[in-house]
Formats: structure tokens, C-alpha cells, sequence
């Protein structure tokens, strides 16, 4: 554990000793912020943060990735894996230590996009139930999202190469729906259940793009379900582990 | 402290290091010599736990390295070749890091690290971050992460690769003195900086251990040919040369190369030749009754001591040399 919180801590201060957390909150603050603005803008709108949680569930397919990139992939580049390898660490303690690190990160951004909510106590009188299962969806999706772009940067030394089939990768799981809705019988009902959760069609006024048949479409309604909270949590686990794995075979190659 | 047993590792279908066996005692530097991509650090990998033997047994302190990988790395400080670094990270920030990641406690790293630096001489640097050293400190600061954590074992892969002369001298002495307290391997293709650090040199060519000895002993035990020293007066090239080759402890025969072309010109009549014989009585005996047969005049003919250089280029050249 205390390894794990070394690793953590370095990293954490790395994120915001260099311009990359500042870089990434003010996109994710911006995008969310235009998302938010969209969503409660129209007369009657409701006051709730499902346009907020729409445009960050979509900006995190590509903003995890951008996070983790530097992770794995900056490690081989400088050869510092090598010492980490070579030092009394387990893979798993590396591997945390960095996934935390980038949760925190995430984290520490969703906290300081939460004036919306201040903003919606303000000029409204919002339902508290879909604010609080709206964020503790968010944090298993971010958590979801990081793990597979760790995992992507752990497959090489280019950070680029990360963030795409980090990217890739989600996007992927994002418009599953799209061959899924083709498709019939089981193959299509699989298919579904893999849905990430955002949806391309973001401009869409009424869904803002929260794909309704996916993971986060309950979580966005007030709906905390065992389910969703499973699968967020296989994804983050499966990955990570995968992200084990790969650096375990990188010392038996 | 180091025992290698019959250890050989393949990267997929090459071979890096084929069925090497030496053992390092506890407070001995041993020198690994080479050329690149000889298998040094490959052998230096498999000896920190970074990558593990195909075949046959390693272990560190008593320690497995495949069995025992985490208690082996506790007893290890490595230098790897590039000297891995955060380049973002201050000097101090840096080695905090490294040992703590080591295992070191909060108070443990507070107390050591300043002799640390102060042994390796970074002191005006400790605030600096990283990126902006000169590769001479970089290598300090990596010397400093090997040898931060009080490890038994250092291994250290080309310590002195790419820094300027000047910091060559003081980064040898830096180690000379670290090998006082230390098991050290130590790697490098340089020879002279192994024979003034190391007590013992491993020679590796082709992923194979070709010598193993002291660097005074190196020379001495592996002349297969001793190198003398020839004048003759009234003799031609060839034929001198052919001469020499048929004497049966004679391995080569070639004009002295070192010599001057004044020199040459100057003393016409008086030809240089070196000439590499077997290392027997005989030979010098042989060497100079066929001069004298010849009815050429010997006036010079001297046994020189081979530098580790050329017993290295010797070893590790030998095949092409049969050609």
C-alpha cells in the first residue's frame, strides 16, 4: 500500500506541476460548462446537470485517454520503466499508483465543475436524487474510462499511439449501439449490454447525448443500478488488469 | 554475492547470452568487458531482476531472481545504461522518489540523502531539475539513485558512457571509491577504465565469458602470443616476413607499423618488425638463429608486455584474425 500511495502522490504532482491538468480542466470545464449552459438555457428547462453530465461523459472519450497517455508510455520512452521494474515493486503497485493518481486528477476536476449545482441551488430547485447518483456515475465512468487508457499507454513508448487506441478503444465501446441496432437475437442483446454509455449525438437537444440504452442513461435519471455500477467496475478492473499484465510480459519477453 | 550458473537468455530466436557461469564475492568490483552487443547487458538485466534467464540459475545474496525477484531487487542498486531519469523532477524530488520506491522510510531518505549528494557532488544542483543537467550530472544523480538505498549488490551498466573526459575521471574515481564498500559489476567496452576501477575482468564476446582474471594476470596468462620487438639490418619485407612465418612457434609476422616513416627512411637498412609467437623459450631462440642463418643483422630484439587493449582485441576478434 505505501508504494501504491508513493507512486500516487509522485504522479499527482507531476499532473500539476506541468501544464497538462491546468490544459485539460479548462477544456473540461469549458465543453462541460457549454453543455450545461445548452441544457438549462430553454424556457421550462429542467434544472438538473443531465446536459452537464452529457458533455462530460462524451469529453472523457477523449480526455482519459489524453490523461493516462503520459503514464505507461513516458516510462519506456525514458527507460525509467526499467528502474521501477528493478526497484522492490509488484506490477499491480505501479499500476494502481498511477491509476489513482489520474482519479484523483479527474476527480479534482469534476469537483471544481460542481458550481453548476451551485449555480442550479441558485436560480432553481433541482432534484438532489439524479445530482448525487449523476456524479457517482460520472466518477465510475471516469474511473472506467482511465483504466483503459492506461491500459492503451502501457502498449507502447508513444504517447500518441496511447491516446489513440485509448480513444479508439472507447469509442468503440460508444457506438456499439450503432451495429447493435443492425443486428438481431443475442449477438445484438450482448452488443448492448458493452454500450459505454455517451452517444454521438450530442447535439441532440433532448438525449444531449446520454445514450439511452446505455450504462449512464439511469445513473443520468436518478437511477442507481446494480448493473451499471457492475459494469463500470469490470471495465475499470478488467483493464487494469490487463494493464498488469502487459507490463508483467514486458519482463518475460 | 552474485552466483550465475549455466545461464543463457534468448530474445525470442537469438541468443543474447549463451551458458555463462561466474560468481562475484562478497566486496569484489568485477569488470565486465566487451564489445557491444556482446550480452553485458543483457547479463546485467537478468542479474536485477529486469528480465529473467532462459536457462539455468542466477542469485543475488542467496536470492532466486525468478523465484525470489522482490527480495533480489532489495538488495540491488542499478545504473542501467541510459540512466533513466524524470527529466521534470528536481534532483532532490528525484532521489526521494527513487528510494522511497526502494523501500526506504521518510526518515531513513531525510538522513542519507544529503551524504549522498555530497558524494557524488551535486550539492549546488540539488534544486535543479533534472532536464537541465549536463549528461555529466545526469550520470551523478543516476549514481546517486544506485547507491541511495545502502544496497549490497551495485550493478552498473557503462557508468562512464558519453560524458566528457573530464567528468570520465572524476565519475571513475567516484566508483573506485564506491567499490570500497560495495559488491560491485560493473560494465563497460572501455579497457583501461576497467583495469584502473576493477579488480577482476570478465571478458564477454558473442554472449560467451572468453576470459576471466585479474587485469595484470589478463595479459599475462592469455598471451598465446607474446609479442616481440624486431630489428634486422639487410632484410626485405617479404621475405623477413615469410622467414618469421615458417618458424613453427611464430603465430605472426608484420612490419612495425609504429615506427616512423622518418624514422624508416632515416635508418633504411634497419627494418622494424613485430613478430607474435607462442610463449616459449624457444621461439626467441628459433626467431633469431633463422635471422642469423639468413645472414641478416639482428640488432634489436625485444619481448613486449601486450596492454589489455590488445588481449581484448585478441579475444574478441580472434575468429576473424583465423580468416
Amino acid at each position: 500500500m505505501r508504494f501504491i500511495s508513493v507512486i500516487a502522490i509522485k504522479e499527482i504532482r507531476t499532473y500539476f506541476a506541468s501544464p497538462m491538468a491546468y490544459v485539460v480542466s479548462a477544456a473540461f470545464l469549458a465543453i462541460t460548462g457549454f453543455f450545461f449552459v445548452a441544457s438549462v438555457s430553454d424556457a421550462f428547462a429542467e434544472a438538473s446537470i443531465r446536459g452537464y453530465l452529457a458533455g462530460a461523459i462524451f469529453f472523457m472519450i477523449f480526455m482519459s485517454p489524453a490523461l493516462t497517455m503520459r503514464l505507461l508510455a513516458e516510462e519506456q520512452k525514458l527507460g525509467t520503466l526499467e528502474l521501477l521494474l528493478t526497484s522492490p515493486l509488484r506490477e499491480f503497485e505501479i499500476v494502481f499508483g498511477k491509476f489513482i493518481a489520474a482519479f484523483v486528477t479527474t476527480f479534482v476536476m469534476i469537483v471544481l465543475s460542481l458550481y453548476f449545482v451551485i449555480v442550479l441551488f441558485v436560480y432553481g430547485d433541482p432534484d438532489i436524487g439524479p445530482l448525487l447518483s449523476g456524479l457517482l456515475g460520472l466518477s465510475l465512468y471516469a474511473a472506467a474510462t482511465l483504466a483503459v487508457g492506461l491500459f492503451a499507454s502501457s502498449l507502447s513508448s508513444n504517447q500518441i499511439v496511447g491516446l489513440v487506441v485509448g480513444s479508439g478503444i472507447l469509442t468503440a465501446l460508444t457506438i456499439i449501439d450503432f451495429v447493435s441496432e443492425r443486428l438481431t437475437g443475442v449477438v445484438s442483446e450482448v452488443l448492448d449490454a458493452f454500450q459505454l454509455g455517451a452517444s454521438f449525438s450530442v447535439f441532440d437537444l433532448d438525449s444531449f447525448g446520454v445514450a439511452e440504452g446505455g450504462h449512464f442513461a439511469d445513473f443520468a435519471r436518478g437511477i442507481i443500478s446494480l448493473t451499471d455500477i457492475a459494469y463500470y467496475s469490470s471495465i475499470t478492473a478488467v483493464f487494469l488488469l490487463l494493464t498488469v499484465l502487459v507490463l508483467e510480459a514486458r519482463r518475460w519477453r | 554475492m552474485i552466483k550465475i550458473e549455466h545461464m543463457s537468455k534468448s530474445y525470442g530466436p537469438y541468443p543474447a547470452v549463451i551458458d555463462i557461469s561466474f560468481e562475484v564475492l562478497k566486496g569484489e568490483i568485477v569488470g565486465f568487458l566487451g564489445p557491444n552487443g556482446a550480452g553485458k547487458t543483457t547479463t546485467m538485466r537478468v542479474v536485477t531482476g529486469f528480465t529473467p534467464p532462459t536457462h539455468g540459475d542466477v542469485t543475488v545474496g542467496g536470492y532466486d531472481v525468478v523465484s525470489h525477484s522482490l527480495d533480489v531487487r532489495r538488495h540491488i542498486g542499478y545504473l542501467p545504461e541510459s540512466v533513466p531519469l524524470y527529466l521534470d523532477m528536481t534532483v532532490t524530488d528525484y532521489l526521494t522518489y527513487m528510494g522511497e520506491i526502494r523501500g526506504m522510510n521518510k526518515s531513513w531518505v531525510k538522513e542519507r540523502l544529503p551524504k549522498v549528494i555530497e558524494m557524488v557532488r551535486l550539492g549546488e544542483y540539488r534544486n535543479t531539475l533534472v532536464g537541465r543537467l549536463s549528461k555529466g550530472y545526469r550520470q551523478r544523480t543516476g549514481i546517486a539513485q544506485a547507491i541511495l538505498h545502502e544496497p549490497d549488490v551495485l550493478v552498473m551498466d557503462e557508468p562512464t558512457i558519453g560524458i566528457d573526459p573530464i567528468q570520465v575521471v572524476e565519475t571513475r574515481e567516484l566508483i573506485s571509491n564506491l567499490g570500497e564498500e560495495h559488491t560491485m559489476l560493473l560494465s563497460s567496452h572501455i579497457l583501461p577504465e576497467v583495469s584502473a576501477i576493477c579488480k577482476r575482468v570478465l571478458v564477454i564476446n558473442d554472449g560467451r565469458i572468453v576470459a576471466d582474471d585479474k587485469p595484470d594476470d589478463l595479459s599475462e596468462k592469455l598471451q598465446h602470443a607474446e609479442r616481440i620487438e624486431i630489428s634486422v639490418r639487410g632484410a626485405e619485407s617479404p621475405a623477413f616476413i615469410n622467414a618469421m612465418r615458417d618458424i613453427s612457434d611464430v603465430v605472426d609476422a608484420r612490419s612495425d607499423q609504429r615506427a616512423s616513416i622518418v624514422q624508416r627512411a632515416e635508418r633504411e637498412d634497419f627494418s622494424p618488425f613485430i613478430v607474435d609467437a607462442r610463449p616459449n623459450v624457444q621461439a626467441a631462440e628459433q626467431i633469431a638463429k633463422t635471422i642469423i642463418e639468413n645472414g641478416w643483422g639482428l640488432t634489436n630484439l625485444t619481448p613486449l608486455p601486450m596492454t589489455l587493449e590488445e588481449i581484448f582485441l585478441e579475444l574478441t576478434t580472434e575468429e576473424n584474425l583465423g580468416e
